[in-house]
């Protein structure tokens, strides 16, 4: 995983609430065996009308939208299905920062797992920053992981909470597995006495 | 922590191999069910970094999503993706060594479906597999939720998974169902009760009467769509119901081992006087069979009310209602029963196991899917296809003018052959009324067995209290 950078970005507006993975990738696109490649068919159902052409209107095929790496969301953004397919179209896509008052649990933690940071705030100062992102081209947003601080393009500054352990993998683009393997000793003493107690599982 | 303990803490604790100062803990994982979309690129990094998994005893593996559910799948998929991603199934369950029922296989059928049926599921286990929808297996009282294809080859290669504690929720349903009101009707009331974010962040347990009334299968349909209401998990705590379900199922435990683990299943009950974050108290009498109208699971109401207005809504709410109004063809004001169906889709994970059939065989005695309409029934097993053809269910199922189709997903997520076209609208029994979910532009209403069935007898939206 790419280490986590300070991003720059003109942001994207998607205030629709309860965006849901169906939306983010829908089921066709999921008969890959790869992770790569998805970031044409992100929103592919909002984004490309049914004869495959672009539709103007939505925010992605907005010109000033169309290189963001950032997104701010309704509530609940990436709720059902626990497809990674949704943060892996999205980072293909570009999008390396989500911002919303909810996510949906798994989506949230599958961004982590692929570099992208997916940002909890109250509802009023996401609704500043959807603000902000309408208003487009030089509307810049800027995230700071290592100092939690997202600055608006009037250079006021919001806060951000995030998990210490998940800041700290992705900022150092560490691996899950590599660290767990790490505790292979624990997870077999673990097994030891776990066994001996529930010998039918 | 208090000393009383939820039946989610005692879970929880059991299998809590080390924790860091933050509440970042590593858990041990009992049962890994895997299936053919979520897993090829994890076994992929298996291979990539010469990783093997670590207990393919505890890694059960089938093919559900993808697979065409009509009679000549024997003679291979046609869908090139879609062969493609079975086949890839098919050559990691052999290499890594896995428990593998292949699609030929008539124990074959959805992962969530056939995790409990060969007796995988046990109760106080913790289970996961890559579909959202693991929540089911809540309703043993094993903690149980969907992981990502990153977890997937996290759980592969180590048996544990990185979590942290979620709170603990309880949602009571108290008193007595009505007539015609089934497990599904509680499900989608709850979710219309607490909404599809109300769950975020919680591990959710049923309790109350009527969730102890209910049979296993249903309790199963319960659990089953705490992820609609934003939960990762449901649980609800096994009695002697669940212990009899049990009981002599190929990998349930057998002798002192099943006295053993009988012992123990018995402690596995939220204590009394134990701390929720979040109650939710519901009056199960009050509880009418309900429909979805929107695309949302929270957006249900009772088949007697109408269609809403959006300007009843906040302003949030009310965009998103008046998008899913357009897309589903539908007017504020309108009667819910007086919507028109093309189709009935019978099946999924939800509501794909026997007695789901057998509710659908009740309603139609005597009755005929109405002509022009397009009903399918997909057992959720090929066991349970058998069972149904060998309680006459399915004979009777097919005179009154169902297709009766071989078990998988199906057009629950209509990622095989099964689809619904533009505009065309479906009452169907699976879980999410997502746009696009059935087929691009098909609009889905969410519904019990028992309803659809109805919906297939009249063409439209019917209160099945009507029928029996």
């Amino acid at each position: 995983m790419d280490k986590f950078t300070t991003v720059s970005s003109v942001a994207a507006p998607l205030p629709l609430i309860n965006i849901d993975t169906d939306m983010i990738i829908p089921k066709q696109f999921l008969k890959t065996i790869k992770r790569s490649g998805l970031g044409k068919n992100l929103f592919d159902e909002m984004r490309y009308n049914q004869s495959g052409d672009k539709i103007d209107d939505f925010v992605l095929n907005q010109e000033k939208y169309k290189n963001t790496n950032i997104l701010v969301a309704g509530d609940n953004f990436g709720c059902g299905s626990s497809r990674e397919h949704a943060p892996w179209a999205l980072l293909d896509f570009g999008i390396k920062v989500i911002i919303s008052t909810s996510f949906a649990d798994i989506f949230f933690n599958n961004c982590f797992k692929n570099g992208i940071l997916p940002i909890i705030l109250s509802k009023k100062e996401r609704d500043l920053l959807m603000d902000d992102a309408h208003k487009g081209s030089n509307s810049v947003l800027t995230i700071n992981l290592e100092n939690q601080e997202i600055t608006r393009p009037d250079g006021s500054i919001i806060k951000f909470e995030v998990d210490k352990f998940k800041k700290k993998c992705l900022l150092d683009g560490l691996d899950d597995i590599e660290l767990t393997m790490k505790k292979f000793e624990k997870i077999k003493s673990f097994e030891n006495s776990y066994f001996q107690k529930f010998p039918w599982i | 922590m208090s000393e009383y303990k939820t039946l989610y803490d005692k879970i929880w604790e059991n299998h809590l191999i080390s924790e860091e100062d933050d509440g970042t803990s590593l858990l041990y994982v009992d049962r890994h069910l895997v299936h053919e979309v979520t897993s090829p690129q994890a076994f992929e990094g298996l291979r990539m970094s010469n990783r093997v998994v670590r207990s393919p005893e505890k890694t059960i593996a089938v093919p559900d999503h993808n697979v065409p559910t009509t009679l000549d799948r024997e003679e291979g998929i046609s869908n090139k993706e879609s062969r493609i991603q079975v086949e890839a199934l098919d050559k990691n369950a052999i290499d890594f060594g896995i428990n593998y029922y292949p699609v030929n296989d008539i124990r074959q059928g959805i992962v969530h479906i056939i995790g409990p049926e060969q007796g995988w599921t046990l109760p106080g286990m913790t289970i996961v597999c890559g579909d959202s929808h693991t929540a089911t297996h809540g309703a043993f009282g094993a903690l149980a939720h969907g992981i990502g294809t990153s977890e997937v080859e996290h759980v592969l290669a180590t048996q544990t998974l990185i979590q942290k504690k979620s709170k603990n929720m309880k949602v009571e349903v108290n008193g007595t169902l009505g007539l015609g009101v089934t497990a599904k009707d509680v499900t989608l009331s709850i979710i219309g009760e607490t909404g599809t974010a109300g769950g975020t962040g919680h591990v959710i347990e049923y309790a109350g009467s009527v969730i102890s009334n209910l049979s296993v299968e249903g309790r199963m349909t319960v659990c089953n769509m705490a992820i609609e209401g934003g939960a990762r998990a449901g649980l609800i705590a096994p009695d002697q119901k669940t212990f009899d379900y049990l009981k002599g199922r190929p990998h349930a435990p057998k002798g002192t081992n099943w006295e053993m683990a009988l012992n123990f299943w018995k402690i596995l009950y939220s204590d009394k006087g134990s701390r929720f974050d979040k109650l939710v108290v519901i009056d199960g009498s009050k509880i009418a069979p309900v429909v979805t109208w929107g695309t949302s699971p929270e957006d249900v109401l009772p088949i007697n009310d109408i269609i809403p207005n959006p300007n009843d809504f906040d302003n949030q709410k009310k965009q998103a209602v008046e998008r899913s109004l357009d897309y589903m063809g539908l007017l504020p004001g309108q009667k819910l029963e007086e919507v028109k169906i093309d189709t009935v889709f019978i099946g999924s994970c939800t509501n794909g196991r026997i007695e789901d059939l057998r509710e659908v065989a009740k309603i139609m005695e005597g009755k005929k899917v109405k002509e022009g309409i397009r009903a399918m029934i997909v057992p959720g097993s090929g066991l349970v296809r058998e069972q149904a053809e060998e309680e006459g269910i399915a004979q009777k199922l097919k005179e009154a003018g169902f297709e009766w189709r071989l078990a998988g997903c199906s057009m629950c997520l209509a990622m095989n052959p099964d689809q619904l076209n533009p505009k065309e609208r479906c009452a169907a029994t699976s879980n999410r009324n997502f746009e696009g979910r059935q087929g691009r532009g098909g609009r889905t209403h969410l519904m019990s067995p028992a309803m659809a069935a109805a919906a297939a007898i009249t063409g439209h939206l019917t209160d099945v209290r009507n029928l029996i």
